[in-house]
């Protein structure tokens, strides 16, 4: 006879949690997101604001990396130039998938204020983006509110589907 | 009888134009006006044909024969003492005169003189370069046969400086458009995917004014969100802002709105 009743199901009937197995890895994913370094203009300022003290991007797992093999965010900060956009493409080749995009400001979400035949007309005519951040620029606030949505998508997905690279043709 | 001109888009023209409108002037005198300037000029005439030569607000301008400008500039640095190249490039004149006008800007520091060298080229000609002098003009000179297509001879490194290598085109040039030949509005598509993938990708928007008010799939408002591609002709559901999902998330602690402390003093 046992002296407790122990209700397996229920959370606190030991010190077990259930879950399952893409909660666990999404769980995982979206609290480190390792963002590349990739300020192009402005709204890199933004971008270096919010990794630093006062935001602070460490207390989400967000982490900025110098390469983008270690990189899974592409946080895609600025204008970006025509004479540019192969870099850009092959930088998001490099990154290991999974990898997230998220297209910062006015400039890069379609060109912003250059209406200019040097800047390319949004940065989703060369990788494929997750999300848009509309400002110019946007405050930190507004790229942790972001990076926070973009937690809650990974979430959503589901965590063992098939590696497809994401391929924007 | 007045020649006739084609009135079927006669309202994207603007509809008033000042006939009498003539572009304000700034006032030219004579150099003689100025010691120090006519003492140089004379140095010059001594050696070079000068076309043409006034003073425009306290600045010499000197007109030269094109073939000239080495020489000159030469000068001016090792006997007038205009030891500064402070700005050189080209104007584009390629439609009144068929030709360029190139300008070397330069100061002295010695005089408290600032003096503008001007000479004029054809489209297909060259101009000799004056990097060995001074070398503020290797950048410089890239940069105007990058933006105009001024070639420049005796040049140690003759490259474009600001648009990619395999640009095509000459962006300050009066007849290239704002937005881009077919080539520039094209260059990113082609150069990373090939021109096949033209018709996938599309063309740019280069609309700054469109704005669709039901289109969900690149952008939803903060605050109101949707899903991707829900229709929301009917309006959409208005949303708190939350920064987790409802049910929380495992092992993280939901942010509580009500718990949470506003800070008052930013000194503390």
């Amino acid at each position: 006879m046992a002296q407790h009743q122990v209700n397996y199901l229920k959370d606190g009937g030991l010190p077990v949690a259930l879950t399952t197995i893409d909660k666990v890895v999404n769980w995982g994913r979206s609290n480190s997101l390792w963002a590349l370094t990739y300020g192009l203009a402005c709204c890199g300022i933004e971008m270096m604001a919010s990794g630093a003290s006062r935001y602070d991007f460490d207390r989400f797992g967000t982490i900025f990396r110098a390469s983008p093999r270690q990189a899974e965010l592409m946080v895609v900060a600025g204008t970006l130039t025509k004479k540019h956009a192969e870099f850009i493409r092959r930088l998001y080749d490099q990154m290991t998938e999974p990898k997230w995009v998220i297209s910062m400001g006015s400039c890069a979400n379609t060109g912003g204020m250059f209406n200019t035949y040097a800047t390319v007309q949004g940065v989703d005519r060369v990788i494929p983006v997750d999300l848009y951040l509309p400002g110019c620029a946007p405050r930190p606030e507004t790229l942790q509110y972001a990076v926070l949505l973009l937690q809650q998508k990974i979430r959503r997905e589901s965590a063992s589907r098939a590696q497809k690279p994401k391929r924007l043709m | 009888m007045r020649a006739y001109t084609p009135k079927d888009d006669v309202q994207k023209k603007p509809y008033y134009t000042d006939r009498y409108w003539v572009a304000p002037q700034v006032a030219k005198s004579d150099v003689s006006a100025d010691a120090v300037f006519a003492a140089d000029l004379e140095a010059i005439k001594a050696k070079f044909e000068v076309l043409d030569a006034y003073i425009q607000v306290k600045q010499m301008v000197v007109v030269i024969n094109a073939v000239d400008n080495f020489s000159v500039i030469e000068l001016l640095k090792n006997e007038l003492e205009y030891n500064q190249l402070s700005e050189m490039s080209a104007i584009d004149w390629l439609a009144d005169e068929g030709k360029f006008e190139i300008f070397y800007q330069m100061l002295s520091m010695s005089k408290r003189k600032r003096l503008r060298i001007k000479c004029k080229i054809d489209e297909k000609e060259s101009l000799s370069s004056v990097s060995s002098l001074f070398r503020s003009a290797d950048w410089s000179e890239r940069e105007m046969y990058d933006m105009f297509g001024v070639v420049v001879n005796n040049h140690p490194f003759m490259k474009r400086i600001l648009m990619p290598d395999d640009w095509e085109g000459f962006p300050l040039r009066k007849t290239y458009p704002l937005q881009g030949d077919e080539f520039a509005q094209w260059y990113e598509v082609d150069k990373i995917f090939g021109k096949e993938a033209r018709e996938i990708i599309g063309p740019e928007n280069r609309d700054p004014a469109r704005v669709d008010r039901y289109d969900t799939e690149r952008f939803s408002r903060l605050g109101h969100e949707v899903p991707r591609g829900a229709d929301i002709s009917q309006g959409e559901p208005d949303t708190p802002l939350v920064y987790q999902e409802e049910g929380g998330v495992f092992l993280i602690q939901k942010f509580d709105a009500e718990k949470s402390v506003v800070i008052s003093d930013r000194d503390r």
